[in-house]
């Protein structure tokens, strides 16, 4: 079996530094590189590498997260069935390249890509998307602008049999973007869940000579429809986080224990992650 | 070796490398001269040189006729001038006292001499082959070094630079049983990796410009700047009128023509406002713009009373303190630190390995600022510049519950009964107690309670500001001095100086060699000026050149330009870092003797973007006193078209220069590499010819000097940039380690990784252990201890202070010397006439440019969405509010908001984000771009200055520092239909 490319991208690690979008900025516009991309336009909002942002929680318990997004050279993709004349072509190495001559007026294929990852280039009338840097890689390099630049190890390239990815991808974890249309990706994602999934948090106090404190060490417990499904100690602050909850669940039971006392609440969960406000612990 | 076999070997060199390189050939075309070098003493011996369209012919002695002469003072020193090596010490010497003389018309003289010296130059060879027609150079930037790939003249690609097997440098830390060693490369910041767009910008100058409606020798009309065209015009034209008008003002007095730059420049020891900039001006003589160390301000003002660090502008020291907090902390509390903006990401790296060790992390900002998000942690978020109750509040709990180290305060502090009096609220009646500051924070009591706990039982780092020692954030604002004076206290009370207590937020304090010497950009490179730069510490000594000194002693404080322009007159004090006292120095404008200005050089910078009250600029640029205006730059930026000359100046890719990553040297914060995990100095290749007709400021300001008859003293003789760079080499330690041929075809060098027992020792633990200051750190000057010499702190007691002897000495209501609670920010509970303005900006350091830098129109920056937003068109800056107030105002995500107050109004992108206290807007204060819907300085702007918003009134009355945070505002949507109009305090 042919080794093929493959991107790994960790969720966790990345905090929107910006360097790969200005590494993929700085690669393509102004470039040609024949056979694989025209020029990307210098102004115009073509982010063929573009950073999603998500926010979860809010004010004052709230997480910011950012992930990478980009073509993900999928194996089986709505682009190369969207062009005519072969314009798309799949090489056996993975890469999707859009041949920036045939591919000259057929909006449709931009049309085609469910991701958005391909952008419309107004003055050449073509589809572009990120190549996967395969004019670098065919040079030599062993990985792609966006991970040189990234200086906290967000991506990882890899070239390896399709098994091996299958592989790494049940041991690690990894899962791809909107795996229901079947589109096969190669580009996997590490800790999706924390743009996907939702926490619920709050704040927990005492009350100790009436004075209020910050209830540290308290046992929280989450269960839905009468089965655990999280469990979390709240800190120095009070503050307890129980991740990766289904948008849209509900039937949630919450319990507090903690030596000055207990509370309890029950809550159903939206789109959004719920802080729970302040939760005084009641003695009994 | 015989002189006249050596003058003879002149003219042969010359052949022989015009036939070699074609570019030496068709230098020698572009003037025709007859040369003479001779003797004095002598003068029937010589040598003459003939150059005729780029044909050569010579002759021995005299010639009848010749345009320019070189006259030795006698055989033995034309000899040992005209034989290698060539000892430059030797030349100044020659120069200062006379031994040496040009005649003739200055520019063809400095022509002729810089042909000679390209005899050496002309045989070095720049970059690595890559093959395919590729050159690999490297650069230098704010960001960090980079390499730049460049085919048939153009530049296709910049990287970080990652090391080889060849590069040694690379420390470790072991720590709590694991080993942290840093990435082998070098990591740039967002601003440092968006160049090659900014390069190829559209907004660059590609051509001198005249304002149509300029006429110097008629109608200058000045009230129209900002608002005429410019049309093109030749460089021979701009210099001539720049030259004229340099020679009109300066026979009007001393002091009439005044001079400013921007707080940075591009990198490169040379190009710097610190070296070329400044050895021109001091040649003419120029009323100087007086910043105030405006990243710095309550640090400078007030926290340096307490424990001097006055070269460190009032910050602490940060000597080895990531290895510290990585082996000793349990807690970092940031606050007001945010250093994943703007400075590079190494330090990011530093502090995941802090993560991974399990240390805890508090975040105090009214903003999840963008290390906060990623680091995660508890996040306290007070009112706007209200921190300095709440850290009274921990010192209470500290007192009361027994939570600091009395051994230190009772042996290396003064003043603490008096602190505990005032905290106890045994002076005032107020004890500061978690509940007192919770009225004022709006932080709950339990919340500091517990913060002051975990403080004062675990080991902890105060990160204090951006870098965790200083710059930015709460210390530039209205209660900025009373914070800053805080963190400084807070540090006192828990034992500064203790291993695992210290400042820093892993930011700085790397454990790289402190001591080989590259000169920091600050020691002003071939400046010569030993006034305005740190020229004297070490540079003047090592690479010989000739002194400048500027004649006029004229002064404006720059934030205070407008007002002395337009009302003739203002007032400042002067920054001034080498004593704590020095501050206290007030000066005037105009100064005795001194004229006022009436033609100003602007060198970059955007001050509508980048100073508080922009507005008042458009006045003053258009003002009728101000009769010539230059403006020289890189890119059109906001404040361009406010001038009637642009001269277009090229960036560090288009020339030579040498830099060190992040090296700024002694008085702008020595030893500022700290920040990176390896010292890394580069080359700064000229990469590519300079685009259109932009040139280098050298050559710039080295054409203008022709002109002036100055340029052989400019240029020392018609020393090339590229000749600089080699002197700037010779004179580092560099030199001892790479030769010069090899440094310039690679381009980096990485200084190697000392030994660990060789280290650099902690900071602050001398005063701690009571030892003698070891720390590599020039300052205090010797006169400065008032004890014995490297015994105490900067300090009248030689003690931390916690009333501050100093402040004793003045009478400033701003700063009592106990650091009492004063709400000074803008309140509608206390100024009714502001109830309109119910929210609060905040405008810190941007994330993504570097001031303006990197902020142009067409920068790849422009397409980060948390930077600028696109709409219709054009890219509108983002401004973050909070869910409930955007809610409140119908606000989403993208749409057009329009932040308001009496002094400006401002144009932004809305992000809706719960990362906000509510009542809070967060807009980054450093927008390359103005544009003004209507008149200059009256309406709304679009290109996002919303430091117009800011108060032009200063941090304390006897000083001119700015408060650029937490002004009153309103925000609305933007409808598009300007009826703004700015009320008295803008005009
Ligand atoms: S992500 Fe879109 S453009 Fe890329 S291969 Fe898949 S369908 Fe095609
Ligand atoms: S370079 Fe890395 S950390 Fe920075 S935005 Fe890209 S993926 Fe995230």
């Amino acid at each position: 079996m042919a080794k093929k490319w493959n991107l790994i991208v960790d969720v966790a690690r990345c905090d929107n530094c910006r360097l790969c979008f200005l590494a993929v900025k700085d690669e393509y516009v102004g470039n040609d590189f024949p056979g694989y991309s025209a020029a990307q336009p210098a102004v115009g909002q073509h982010k063929w590498l573009d950073i999603r942002r998500k926010e979860r929680g809010a004010y004052p318990l709230v997480q910011a997260r950012f992930m990478p997004v980009m073509c993900n050279h999928c194996d089986d993709a709505p682009c190369i069935k969207a062009a005519t004349d072969g314009a798309v072509r799949k090489r056996p190495d993975g890469i999707v390249i859009i041949d920036p001559e045939k591919s000259k007026g057929q909006k449709k294929i931009a049309a085609a890509c469910p991701y958005g990852a391909i952008y419309w280039n107004e003055e050449k009338q073509i589809p572009q998307a990120w190549t996967f840097d395969a004019h670098l890689l065919d040079q030599g390099w062993t990985r792609t602008r966006a991970e040189q630049a990234c200086p906290l190890g967000v991506f990882r390239t890899i070239r390896v049999e399709d098994g091996e990815m299958m592989r790494i991808q049940a041991e690690e974890g990894l899962e791809v973007l909107r795996p229901e249309l079947g589109t096969r990706p190669r580009v996997f994602y590490k800790n999706l869940h924390l743009m996907t999934t939702c926490f619920v948090g709050g704040t927990v106090v005492r009350h100790s000579d009436g004075v209020e404190e910050c209830a540290a060490g308290v046992e929280v417990v989450l269960k839905q429809d009468g089965r655990e499904v999280g469990r979390a100690t709240t800190d120095t602050f009070g503050e307890f986080m129980i991740d990766g909850l289904e948008p849209g669940s509900s039937g949630y039971h919450l319990d507090l224990t903690g030596p000055s006392g207990r509370f309890s609440t029950r809550f159903d969960l939206g789109d959004e992650s719920p802080y729970l406000g302040v939760l005084p612990l009641a003695a009994g | 070796m015989n002189l006249s076999i050596l003058l003879w070997g002149i003219p042969q060199a010359m052949r022989v490398a015009a036939r070699v390189y074609p570019d030496y050939a068709e230098r020698l075309k572009e003037r025709d001269v007859v040369a003479q070098i001779k003797l004095r003493d002598e003068p029937e011996v010589g040598r003459w040189i003939k150059l005729d369209n780029g044909r050569i012919s010579t002759g021995k002695g005299i010639h009848a006729n010749p345009d320019i002469a070189v006259v030795f003072k006698n055989e033995a020193l034309a000899k040992s001038f005209l034989t290698p090596p060539f000892d430059q010490m030797e030349r100044i010497d020659a120069a200062k006292n006379f031994k040496i003389l040009l005649e003739g018309p200055d520019d063809l003289a400095i022509w002729f001499l810089a042909t000679l010296s390209r005899l050496e130059s002309v045989y070095w060879k720049a970059g690595t082959d890559m093959g395919n027609g590729v050159t690999r150079y490297t650069n230098g930037t704010n960001g960090g070094p980079l390499f730049v790939y460049v085919k048939d003249g153009k530049i296709i690609r910049t990287t970080p630079i990652d090391f080889t097997d060849e590069d040694e440098g690379t420390w470790s830390i072991t720590a709590r049983g694991r080993t942290f060693s840093p990435p082998r490369r070098m990591t740039l910041a967002a601003h440092g990796a968006c160049q090659k767009s900014m390069v190829y910008s559209k907004d660059r100058l590609l051509y001198p410009m005249k304002r149509v409606d300029f006429d110097p020798d008629g109608e200058r009309n000045p009230q129209n700047r900002g608002i005429s065209e410019f049309e093109r015009i030749s460089w021979n034209e701009a210099l001539d009128i720049v030259a004229s008008e340099i020679r009109r003002a300066k026979a009007v007095g001393p002091g009439a023509i005044a001079v400013d730059h921007g707080s940075h420049h591009q990198w490169g020891n040379l190009g710097h406002y610190l070296c070329a900039f400044n050895r021109f001006w001091n040649l003419i003589g120029v009323t100087k713009l007086m910043h105030s160390p405006d990243s710095w301000e309550g640090w400078f003002w007030g926290a340096m009373h307490h424990w001097g660090n006055s070269a460190r502008l009032g910050c602490p020291e940060f000597y080895g303190t990531v290895e510290d907090c990585l082996k000793e902390a349990e807690m970092i509390v940031f606050w007001s630190s945010d250093p994943d903006s703007t400075y590079g990401f190494e330090g990011t790296q530093r502090r995941e390995w802090a993560r991974e060790l399990g240390i805890k992390m508090v975040h105090i900002d009214p903003f999840l600022n963008h290390t906060a998000a990623h680091l995660g942690g508890k996040w306290i978020a007070p009112r706007p510049q209200t921190d300095a109750a709440l850290a009274q509040a921990l010192c209470h709990v500290w007192i009361t519950e027994g939570l600091y180290d009395k051994d230190f305060v009772d042996d290396k502090t003064t003043g603490f009964d008096q602190w505990k009096a005032y905290i106890l609220g045994e002076s005032d009646g107020i004890a500061k107690t978690p509940e007192w500051q919770e009225a004022e924070t709006g932080v709950p009591a339990r919340d500091v309670r517990a913060l002051a706990r975990e403080w004062g039982t675990k080991k902890t780092y105060l990160g204090a500001g951006s870098w965790g020692a200083g710059v930015g954030g709460a210390c530039r604002g209205p209660t900025g001095m009373q914070w800053a004076r805080m963190m400084a206290i807070l540090g006192a009370m828990q034992g500064h100086g203790r291993p695992g207590y210290n400042f820093g937020n892993l930011q700085f304090g790397t454990p790289i060699d402190h001591n080989f010497y590259f000169p920091g950009y600050a020691e002003g490179g071939f400046s010569g000026d030993l006034a305005f730069s740190a020229n004297s510490a070490n540079n003047y000594q090592r690479m010989p050149h000739i002194v400048t000194m500027s004649t006029v002693r004229q002064s404006i404080p720059r934030m205070w330009f407008p007002e002395a322009i337009t009302q003739g007159k203002s007032f400042g004090y002067i920054t001034d870092v080498t004593t704590v006292q020095s501050q206290f120095f007030p000066f005037g404008y105009p100064s005795p003797g001194h004229v006022p200005v009436e033609m100003l050089y602007k060198y970059g910078s955007q001050l509508f973007g980048t100073m508080v009250g922009g507005n008042r600029w458009a006045r003053a640029y258009q003002h009728p006193s101000l009769k010539f205006i230059v403006n020289q730059s890189v890119w059109h930026e906001g404040e361009t078209p406010f001038s009637d000359i642009i001269l277009p100046a090229c960036t560090v890719f288009e020339k030579w220069d040498i830099g060190e990553t992040f090296n700024c040297g002694p008085g702008y914060v020595h030893h500022f590499y700290t920040m990176n995990n390896h010292r890394v100095i580069t080359m700064q290749h000229k990469c590519i010819e300079p685009l259109g007709e932009s040139k280098s400021d050298y050559d710039i300001f080295a054409a203008v000097s022709a002109k002036l008859g100055l340029g052989a003293v400019y240029t020392e003789g018609g020393t090339s940039e590229l000749d600089w760079v080699k002197r700037v080499f010779d004179s580092s330690d560099m030199a001892r380690h790479v030769s010069w041929r090899q440094f310039l075809k690679k381009g980096y060098w990485v200084v190697p990784a000392e030994k660990e027992q060789a280290r650099v020792p902690l900071a602050n633990n001398w005063y701690y252990e009571g030892r003698k200051k070891d720390t590599p750190d020039p300052y205090p000057l010797p006169s400065d201890y008032t004890g014995e010499y490297l015994k105490g702190l900067q300090t009248p007691s030689g003690k931390f202070e916690f009333v501050p002897t100093t402040l004793g000495r003045i009478d400033d209501p701003d700063r009592p010397p106990l650091n009492q609670y004063m709400p000074t920010y803008e309140n509608p509970e206390r100024n009714p006439e502001l109830e309109a303005f119910p929210l609060k900006l905040q405008t810190a350091h941007t994330r993504y440019a570097y001031h303006v830098m990197g902020d142009s129109t067409d920068s790849s920056l422009a397409d980060i969405r948390e930077h600028r937003v696109c709409k219709g068109g054009h890219y509108y800056l983002v401004a973050r509010i909070s869910s409930e107030d955007a809610e409140a105002r119908g606000i989403r995500d993208d749409d057009l908001i329009r932040l308001w107050n009496r002094r400006g109004s401002v144009v932004c992108a809305a992000q809706v984000t719960g990362r906000l206290r509510p009542g809070t807007v967060s807009a980054y204060s450093g927008s390359a771009q103005y544009r003004p819907v209507g008149e200059p300085g009256r309406s709304t702007d679009l290109g996002g200055c919303v430091n117009m918003l800011n108060t032009k009134e200063p941090i304390t009355k006897k000083g001119h520092g700015m408060k650029p945070n937490s002004v009153l505002i309103q925000v609305e949507k933007w409808t598009g239909a300007d009826d703004w109009q700015p009320t008295a305090e803008t005009v």
